[in-house]
C-alpha cells in the first residue's frame, strides 16, 4: 500500500514539473532564491546612498545595516544614519514578518527617545530616495504572488504580485540568474495603475562565503520623474556573529 | 611543495594581518561640533521690568565618543554652552559623560547620562531620570545630564532597567532679563529640600518594558528628590524652589495599528506636601504618501487631566492638544509641526509651529512660534507668561 502511495507521489511530482503552472514555477524560484541565501546568520554592512534630481544635482547619505537572520519568522534589522550629521545617530529597528505588518521603532538621539512606529507607510520614500520602506525591507518569500513569464539562457524572468494592498506596486518583475545562485540582476516596478514606475539595477556583485551574492551597487532610476538613487555597498561583514542581543531597543539606543 | 608554500605563506600574511586588522578595529572615535545661533523675539511688551524682547544667543555642542571591543565597550561626552541676554540662560552643562559596557543581555553605564520615558507628545509626564532644562526651551525636553548607575537587563519577559541616582539637580529659572519668569526672579542661591541630604539624596528608579504585538508597554517607579519643584513664598517676598521627596509610578502604553498610534501615560505621585495623579490619553494617525511624493500629514489628539488643577506646574490640568505632523520626505527633510492646547475651563490657549529644514549638507534652519492667547487671569502660573509669545529662529552648523 505504502509503494502505490510513494510511486503514485513520485508520477504526480514529475508530472507536476512536466505539466507545471506559471504560479508554481514563479514560486518555486523565488523559493529556490531564499534557498540558495540561507544561513548567513548575519552581516553588516556599510551604505553610501546618493540622490539625484531631475537636474543632476546630488546629495548623499552615509548608513550602517546589520541583519540578522530568521528563519522561523522573517529578519531583524537595524539602520543607523552616520550622514548627514544633523541626522547623525538616527536609527531604526525593524522585525520583519512574513505574514502581517513589520514592528519597527525609530531613535531620535538629539532627546534620547525611542518610538515604535507604523510600518503601514509602505509606498512612501526612504529617506527622499527613489527607494520605497518596501524596496528595502526584508524579501520575504510569503509577501507575493507569482508567475513565471520567461526564461533567457540563465535569467528567469518571475513577476511578482505584492500581497498587501498597501503596496505601492501592482507587480514587480523580477530577473534571477540561475548560474549564479538565483541572484537578482533587475527588478522592474509598476504603479497602481500598471505603468512602468522605476527600474533597479544591480551589479558588482561579489560571492562572500562561497555562497552568498552580494551586489556592491544598487542603481534605482525612476522614469516618471527623471530621478535617481545610487546604493554603494562596502565592508560587508558576515562574521560578526550578531544575535538578539544586538537587535533590542537598548542596542537602537546605543547604536551610533 | 609550492601549493603547500602559498599555504604557509597565506597562514603567516593572515596571522599578521589580523594583529593588524584588530589594532585597527579595536578602537573607534569620533569627534562631532555643533554651532548654534539662535534669535528669539517676543512682540509683547513684557509683564515685568527688566524683562527684554529681544534675545540672540550662541551655543555650542561638542560631543566625543570613543568605543572598542566590538563597540560593546564605549565612553560618550557630550558638552554644552549657550551665550544669551539673559545672565541665567547664559549656562553651561555637561550632557552626557558616561562609559558603557554592554555583555550578552546585560549593559551597564556609569556617569552622566540622558534617559526618556514615554509614548505622548504634549506632555512627559512619566519621564522623571533627568531635570529639565527649563531655560533651554519651553517643551521641556531640554534636559540636564544626571549622574547615574544604570544596569539593564533584556530577558524574555521584558527589559529591566535598574538606576542608582546619586545626585540631584536643580531646575534652571530665567533670570531678571528673561521671558517666562514670576514677578520675582527665583532666588537660585536658596533651594529648599525635604530631604536632610539635600541634592545628595541617595535616589533609586527602577523601569520594566516590553512590547507584545501591538502592544507597547512600561512601568516604572522613582523614589528620591522631586524634578519638578514647589514653590514657597518667604516674608520678604522671595520665592524659593523647593524639591520634596517623592514616590512615582508611572504608566506607558502604546498601541500601534495600521496608521493608528494609541497613547497613554500616567503617573501616581506620593509626597508629604502633595500627592499628584494625573495623565495624558490620544492618539496619532498619519496619512502616509498623500501626493505619491512621500508627502506625510499626521493628525494629533491628546487629552491631559492633572489633579492638582491650577497648582500643577504645567498648567496643563485639563486640556486638550490638538496637532498636526507634516513631513515632506523631500531631500532636505522638511518638516513641520502644528499645535493647539486649550483649557477646556477657561479661555487660555497655547498655539505653537514648529518647522526645520536641511540646508545644503551640513546645515539645518528651525523656526518656532508659540503664542500664548487669552490666558485666564486666575491661571496661578500660565498668567505670568501671558506677554510672552514668541517666535525663534535658529540656524545649526555641523562639524
Amino acid at each position: 500500500m505504502k509503494k502505490i502511495i510513494l510511486i503514485t507521489a513520485v508520477l504526480l511530482s514529475s508530472m507536476g514539473i512536466n505539466a507545471q503552472s506559471p504560479e508554481a514555477r514563479g514560486l518555486e524560484i523565488a523559493k529556490a532564491a531564499e534557498q540558495a541565501d540561507l544561513g548567513f546568520k548575519s552581516s553588516s554592512v556599510d551604505l553610501k546612498m546618493t540622490l539625484k534630481n531631475k537636474n543632476g544635482q546630488t546629495s548623499e547619505r552615509d548608513l550602517t545595516t546589520k541583519t540578522l537572520e530568521l528563519t522561523a519568522d522573517g529578519d531583524k534589522s537595524l539602520i543607523v544614519f552616520n550622514s548627514p550629521r544633523d541626522v547623525k545617530g538616527t536609527s531604526t529597528l525593524t522585525f520583519t514578518h512574513k505574514v502581517g505588518p513589520d514592528d519597527q521603532w525609530l531613535f531620535l538621539p538629539s532627546i534620547k527617545r525611542v518610538k515604535r512606529i507604523s510600518s503601514n507607510n509602505k509606498s512612501g520614500p526612504f529617506v527622499g530616495s527613489e527607494f520605497a520602506y518596501e524596496d528595502l525591507s526584508s524579501q520575504e518569500v510569503e509577501k507575493y504572488s507569482y508567475k513565471f513569464l520567461e526564461e533567457k539562457e540563465d535569467i528567469l524572468i518571475v513577476e511578482q504580485d505584492p500581497v498587501d494592498p498597501k503596496s505601492g506596486y501592482t507587480r514587480r518583475v523580477v530577473n534571477y540568474n540561475k548560474g549564479k545562485g538565483y541572484r537578482i540582476e533587475k527588478v522592474e516596478f509598476y504603479d497602481r495603475k500598471n505603468s512602468l514606475l522605476k527600474t533597479l539595477t544591480y551589479s558588482d556583485y561579489e560571492l562572500y562565503k562561497n555562497k552568498f551574492w552580494r551586489a556592491g551597487t544598487f542603481n534605482m532610476v525612476n522614469h516618471q520623474s527623471n530621478k535617481e538613487t545610487l546604493l554603494k555597498f562596502s565592508n560587508y561583514n558576515f562574521d560578526a556573529n550578531l544575535t538578539d542581543e544586538d537587535f533590542t531597543q537598548n542596542a537602537l539606543k546605543r547604536s551610533k | 611543495m609550492k601549493n603547500k608554500l602559498t599555504y604557509l605563506a597565506v597562514i603567516l600574511f593572515s596571522f599578521s594581518g589580523i594583529a593588524q586588522e584588530d589594532l585597527k578595529k579595536t578602537i573607534n572615535h569620533d569627534f562631532e561640533l555643533e554651532l548654534e545661533a539662535e534669535y528669539r523675539y517676543f512682540y509683547k511688551s513684557p509683564s515685568f521690568e527688566e524683562q527684554k524682547d529681544q534675545f540672540p544667543s550662541l551655543a555650542i555642542r561638542p560631543k566625543y565618543t570613543l568605543d572598542w571591543n566590538k563597540g560593546y565597550e564605549s565612553i560618550t561626552a557630550e558638552g554644552f554652552f549657550r551665550l544669551d541676554v539673559d545672565n541665567e540662560r547664559t549656562h553651561w552643562d555637561i550632557r552626557e559623560l558616561y562609559y558603557q559596557k554592554v555583555k550578552n543581555n546585560w549593559e551597564l553605564s556609569v556617569g552622566l547620562k540622558k534617559i526618556y520615558w514615554g509614548v505622548t507628545e504634549s506632555n512627559h509626564l512619566v519621564d522623571i531620570i533627568n531635570q529639565t532644562d527649563a531655560v533651554e526651551s519651553f517643551d521641556g525636553e531640554q534636559k540636564l545630564g544626571q549622574p547615574m548607575i544604570q544596569y539593564s537587563l533584556n530577558t524574555n519577559f521584558g527589559a529591566f532597567d535598574f538606576f542608582y541616582l546619586p545626585y540631584h539637580r536643580e531646575r534652571s529659572f530665567a533670570g531678571n532679563k528673561g521671558r517666562f519668569r514670576f514677578p520675582i526672579v527665583i532666588d537660585k542661591e536658596d533651594v529648599g529640600y525635604q530631604s536632610k541630604a539635600k541634592e545628595w539624596r541617595q535616589d533609586f528608579a527602577i523601569r520594566w518594558s516590553h512590547y507584545i504585538g501591538a502592544f507597547d508597554i512600561g512601568i516604572s517607579h522613582f523614589y528620591g528628590n522631586g524634578r519638578e519643584p514647589l514653590f514657597t513664598f518667604d516674608q520678604l517676598g522671595n520665592i524659593n524652589a523647593f524639591y520634596p521627596v517623592i514616590n512615582q509610578t508611572g504608566l506607558e502604553l502604546q498601541v500601534t495599528h495600521d496608521a493608528f498610534l494609541w497613547k497613554f501615560e500616567s503617573i501616581y505621585r506620593t509626597a508629604k506636601a502633595q500627592d499628584v495623579f494625573a495623565f495624558v490619553a490620544g492618539l496619532e494617525y498619519t496619512f502616509s504618501n498623500i501626493d505619491g511624493n512621500g508627502l506625510d500629514i499626521g493628525v494629533l489628539g491628546e487629552y491631559l487631566y492633572d489633579d492638582r488643577d491650577e497648582l500643577a506646574l504645567s498648567a496643563l490640568q485639563n486640556d486638550i492638544f490638538f496637532g498636526s505632523r507634516i513631513a515632506f520626505n523631500d531631500t532636505q527633510d522638511t518638516a513641520i509641526l502644528i499645535g493647539g492646547l486649550t483649557d477646556l475651563e477657561s479661555s487660555s490657549k497655547i498655539f505653537s509651529i514648529e518647522a526645520s529644514r536641511r540646508i545644503g549638507n551640513s546645515w539645518k534652519a528651525e523656526l518656532e512660534a508659540r503664542v500664548f492667547s487669552n490666558i485666564d487671569a486666575n491661571e496661578l502660573l500660565l498668567a505670568n507668561f501671558k506677554n510672552d509669545s514668541f517666535l525663534r529662529f535658529t540656524m545649526i552648523k555641523y562639524f
